[in-house]
């Protein structure tokens, strides 16, 4: 069963640059074998912490996007733990936002060709609150 | 704590409390008998007004609003944001900690 998948991982501060895209393409390559395919890397940058991690402050942070199993996610996760200078990682899915999201929008174009509507989904929230 | 025993005696204005901020400005004579004496705003949900459909947890700018200096997850009470939203919000904030984007408890 083929799913959407965000992971992110943060990678200790003192890793140099070419060291940092050695390890995002040995990882891809690890999750490319155990049967994902990656649709997008971005490399955020380096940030502070909002805590301390393994007794670092800094990190910089890596986004996988990819299309994936929850095997391959798990042997993703697993080649994680065991790499050194990844200090944090954390993977969410992400498909199910993703339809629920298109659904609304799809909701709220119709509801623009269509003016005179009264009963939107977003507007029909928030009165119930005060019911 | 004299805020606390103020909010009790108000003829309690339905759900959507005020924020009890500060030093209130004193009801009027008579701020007992039923009618509403002193304006309150009205709370609106941030999320439904500016149509954020997305609530991601690498928002850390929208998120961080609705945490309090501590870390802590301000209650909807306080913010206006509609049960829904609210929901969503929440587990945003809690996988932002979890990545050390957020504090579990800051200082």
């Amino acid at each position: 069963m083929q799913r959407t998948y965000e992971v992110m991982f943060i990678v200790r501060p003192d890793l140099l640059e070419e060291d940092m895209d050695k390890l995002i393409a040995t990882l891809q390559g690890h999750a490319t074998t155990a049967g994902a395919t990656v649709q997008n890397v971005e490399k955020m940058g380096k940030r502070r912490l909002a805590y301390d991690v393994k007794k670092f402050s800094d990190g910089q942070y890596v986004l996988f996007v990819l299309q994936a199993d929850g095997k391959a996610i798990h042997e993703l996760e697993r080649r994680m733990r065991v790499s050194e200078p990844v200090i944090k990682f954390i993977t969410v899915r992400t498909d199910e936002e993703q339809q629920r999201l298109t659904k609304v929008r799809k909701l709220r174009e119709a509801k623009v060709k269509r003016p005179p509507a009264g009963s939107t989904p977003v507007e029909a929230e928030s009165p119930a609150v005060n019911a | 704590m004299a805020d606390e025993n103020q909010e009790v005696s108000t003829p309690a204005p339905r759900s959507q409390g005020g924020r009890p901020d500060g030093p209130r400005p004193d009801r009027g004579p008579g701020g007992r008998d039923g009618g509403r004496k002193f304006f309150r705003r009205k709370k609106v949900c941030k999320f439904c007004v500016e149509k954020i459909d997305d609530i991601n947890y690498k928002d850390v700018r929208l998120l961080g609003q609705f945490v309090a200096e501590r870390g802590k997850i301000v209650p909807r009470r306080l913010t206006g944001v509609c049960t829904p939203h609210q929901r969503r919000l929440t587990a945003a904030i809690k996988r932002a900690r979890n990545i050390a984007l957020l504090p579990f408890a800051a200082r």
